[in-house]
């Protein structure tokens, strides 16, 4: 890793630098999972950094998307006499798509770019050398245990920003129409089944995943400069999103030719 | 059994044999070359770093490198740890070639040398005890208590900071943030020292401090250190031996009084402001 940052290489040629040196960081990763000596105390301690942390926040804007999808849909659906499908349409587009995609942009803005930064300036105050030349395992401590909490961590914050999400949808009904808490939510959990739900989290375990890995891999091999702590966090941010994106397309078409064939 | 009777003039001899032997062995490992390195170089991209570093230090030693910003002094001592790799020459530290280790013997040799980074480098999320305690539980796998605590109080005492072991980085000044630095190396016992400009950015009378501080700590724990600094009066107090290294290779090499009185004249730039 150390040889390609070394190097001034241009163009095509850092392009494929990089990939190598991701696929590279992407090998030890795993193997650091599997060579003992895993960190429990700081993978805990990560959890409530990047779980307990974030919720309110991811709370607070899953409330907000659930009312004002409420309120962006059933202009539509009054006109078509559909207003008693508010509940199913919300459940299942937010169970479905909305909920994980929005839940992990927020984690890719807040929780990569911490990691990006804060891994960015251990390594420009020389933490991260400190570390590897005292005979300690950086990987292990910095990288495995962030990457796993993360990767753990947005599934369950999907899950509870579903739940607060619908609780906003509620609010948002109640505002214009008139329907009890019971019928709300017997008619959104009627609407959803596991091919629903199965797949959503599935892959809200590969945007944490992801989330993790560009966070720590930003950080990590960021360059020697105060400037580099900054750049290192924002484009954890900006590959991140990328990232998710482009796993969610894939994830559609997977689903789709599974279960909604 | 045939019992063989042997005079007392046998076993004096034998003993002066054994001392001889005993002060042979001391010599040899003081003459023992821990660190060898021959016609080193590094680049990165198309500057030339290193071009052509020799040399030798031997156990228990003291060297000093010094030279002007940017000539690649951090970058030999971080080719020692393995955190650079050459492009070409040797780098061997105990017999063993640095540059074709495995991860594994890599982490061995790193076990026995200690790095002091020019800021410290502390982890800043951590106490000072979990920064002492962090080589102790990750490389020497010490998990008694009890063991931790002395250990953290031994070096502490030796730095003389034994009241911040629960203050956070961020608490501490400069000098205190170099002092449990070292503290950190040295919890581990390393054989090899390593000082990237360790009384940089600190007031004269600090300087003057953690250079005896690395003189006392090394007749305390008997280390070969390799300092980088510019500060003539840590050479001064803490060299055996001193380096001058000017466009990526060593141009004079001495006592610090031998060097003092030199003629060249980039030594003598050195030495200009000392009476």
């Amino acid at each position: 890793m150390a040889a390609v940052q070394e190097q001034e290489l241009t163009g095509w040629k850092k392009w494929l630098a990089s990939i190598g040196d991701q696929c590279i960081f992407f090998t030890r990763f795993f193997r650091n999972i599997f060579t003992g000596g895993f960190e429990w105390s700081e993978f805990v301690r990560q959890c409530y950094e990047i779980g307990y942390r974030s919720m309110m926040l991811v709370g607070i804007t899953s409330f907000i998307m659930g009312a004002v999808l409420i309120l962006q849909l059933r202009p539509s659906f009054v006109k078509f006499g559909e207003e008693s499908m508010l509940p199913v349409s919300l459940t299942i587009s937010l169970i479905r798509e909305i909920g994980p995609v929005i839940t992990a942009l927020i984690c890719a803005g807040k929780i990569a770019s911490s990691i990006g930064a804060e891994l960015g300036s251990m390594k420009v105050t020389e933490q991260i050398d400190a570390m590897e030349v005292s005979g300690a395992n950086p990987l292990q401590y910095l990288v495995v245990t962030r990457i796993l909490a993360v990767t753990i961590m947005v599934p369950l914050l999907t899950v509870i920003g579903d739940v607060i999400g619908l609780f906003g949808g509620f609010l948002a009904i109640n505002f214009t129409d008139s329907i009890s808490f019971y019928l709300y939510f017997h008619k959104c959990i009627a609407a959803i089944d596991f091919s629903d739900f199965i797949p959503a989290f599935v892959k809200t375990i590969f945007f944490g995943f992801a989330i993790g890995f560009v966070g720590c891999y930003k950080g990590f091999n960021s360059n020697k400069g105060t400037a580099s702590v900054g750049i290192a966090a924002n484009s954890a941010v900006v590959t991140a999103s990328l990232w998710i994106f482009v796993i969610d397309a894939f994830c559609v078409q997977i689903t789709s030719l599974l279960f909604y064939r | 059994m045939r019992f063989v009777f042997k005079s007392p003039a046998y076993y004096f001899i034998g003993s002066m044999e054994a001392v001889k032997e005993i002060k042979k062995e001391a010599v040899k490992a003081k003459n023992e070359v821990v660190i060898s390195i021959n016609n080193l170089k590094k680049s990165f991209g198309k500057n030339e770093v290193l071009t052509d570093i020799t040399m030798d230090v031997h156990r228990g030693e003291n060297v000093v490198v010094m030279g002007r910003s940017g000539e690649g002094k951090s970058v030999t001592i971080e080719c020692i740890v393995g955190l650079l790799t050459p492009d070409g020459g040797s780098l061997k530290v105990f017999g063993d070639e640095v540059a074709k280790m495995s991860d594994k013997e890599l982490r061995q040799l790193r076990m026995k040398i200690g790095f002091l980074f020019q800021s410290g480098a502390l982890f800043d999320s951590m106490t000072v005890r979990e920064n002492l305690e962090f080589p102790l539980t990750r490389v020497l796998k010490i998990t008694e208590q009890h063991e931790l605590d002395a250990r953290v109080k031994e070096v502490l005492e030796g730095v003389g900071l034994l009241d911040a072991v629960d203050k956070m980085p961020a608490d501490l000044s400069g000098g205190m943030r170099k002092r449990i630095g070292l503290a950190r190396t040295l919890i581990i016992k390393p054989e090899i020292m390593l000082y990237d400009e360790p009384t940089t950015g600190l007031d004269p009378i600090t300087s003057r401090e953690i250079s005896e501080l690395i003189l006392d700590m090394q007749k305390k724990y008997k280390t070969t250190s390799v300092i980088i600094t510019h500060d003539m009066e840590c050479a001064r107090i803490t060299a055996d031996r001193v380096l001058i290294m000017d466009d990526g290779k060593y141009i004079a090499e001495g006592t610090f009084e031998s060097l003092h009185k030199s003629k060249n004249e980039i030594v003598k730039a050195f030495f200009k402001d000392i009476s």
